[in-house]
């Protein structure tokens, strides 16, 4: 059985509503020098399926190409 | 001439655009979304809700319900298609429109009445431009998006329909839109303008004891305009 990790997160330029409002609640809370917070979404994923079908899925469900990038990471063949 | 409003599991606006339909003289019927039939019907309306618990994405999973392939090919025909609030977010996913809907910036969900200026024309709305339209808006991932190309492609070929605008039909020097909508966009419709997908909600101003009449052209505009193709 395979196991995989996904990452799902905006693409470059499209705004991020949480990732914004984490930035502004690290610089209440005092920690200095942060300069940006992305906030994406993970997915483990497992079973009898190879990675060709893996990226379809997150082309077609897991993510939306027009606002979301993907990386999927294979934990186990 | 009917109206199919499309029922998802989590579909919660259903009954107020049966409702608006039927208060003015339309004849409207539910459509499951296992239904793989739209062929008694003239025109469809996908409308506003949480359909799937709005998991994954808002609309990402009704997407992919059986009738969905069915208001694709609806909509390839010319057959009109609106999507309100969560249906628009479903025609997003699903490509019929461009774009797609974020959360709100500032992550309130938001629910008031807003101003929205016309900004261009489709089957379902065809006002003289600058018109002023208060509609209540009523979600929490409205904050349409789309890349600077898409949004040139959107504002020369007239499809950003509706903008949210100030009372007097202006934009706010930081936007009108209270949701943070990429160039204050409420509305759009594809390039044939048999689509349309906007946030607010025409349906709940339709009858004046929902506070309002000016959600009346959403519904009669369609009706004429396909009298005139029939014509």
């Amino acid at each position: 059985m395979a196991r995989y990790e996904i990452f799902v997160t905006y693409k470059a330029g499209i705004f991020d509503p949480p990732g914004a409002t984490a930035e502004r609640a690290l610089a209440n809370l005092g920690y200095e020098g942060v300069e940006q917070v992305k906030i994406g979404k993970y997915v483990q994923l497992s079973g009898e399926v190879d990675l060709s079908a893996v990226t379809e899925m997150c082309e077609k469900l897991l993510a939306n190409p027009v606002i979301e990038d993907f990386r999927i990471e294979t934990v186990e063949e | 001439m009917r109206f199919g409003v499309v029922i998802f599991p989590g579909s919660n606006c259903e009954q107020d655009v049966i409702g608006a339909c039927r208060y003015l003289g339309l004849d409207a019927e539910f459509v499951w979304h296992g239904d793989t039939d739209l062929s008694r019907f003239d025109a469809v309306v996908l409308p506003g809700g949480f359909s799937y618990g709005d998991y994954i994405r808002t609309g990402a999973v009704a997407r992919f319900s059986p009738v969905m392939a069915e208001v694709v090919r609806f909509a390839e025909k010319g057959g009109p298609v609106l999507g309100i609030c969560n249906g628009f977010q479903i025609l997003a996913e699903a490509h019929l429109l461009p774009g797609a809907l974020l959360r709100n910036r500032g992550l309130k969900f938001i629910c008031k009445t807003v101003d929205l200026r016309v900004d261009g024309s489709c089957d379902w709305l065809d006002l003289p431009l600058g018109t002023v339209l208060q509609v209540p808006i009523n979600h929490n991932e409205g904050n349409y998006t789309c890349d600077a190309e898409t949004l040139a492609r959107l504002n020369g070929s007239g499809q950003v329909v509706l903008r949210y605008c100030e009372p007097d039909g202006s934009a706010a020097e930081n936007g009108s839109a209270p949701n943070g909508a990429f160039d204050d966009i409420a509305g759009v419709c594809n390039e044939r303008g048999n689509v349309f997908g906007l946030m607010p909600h025409p349906e709940r101003v339709v009858d004046p004891l929902g506070g309002g009449t000016d959600g009346q052209p959403f519904f009669t505009t369609v009706v004429q305009k396909l009298a005139e193709v029939a014509g």
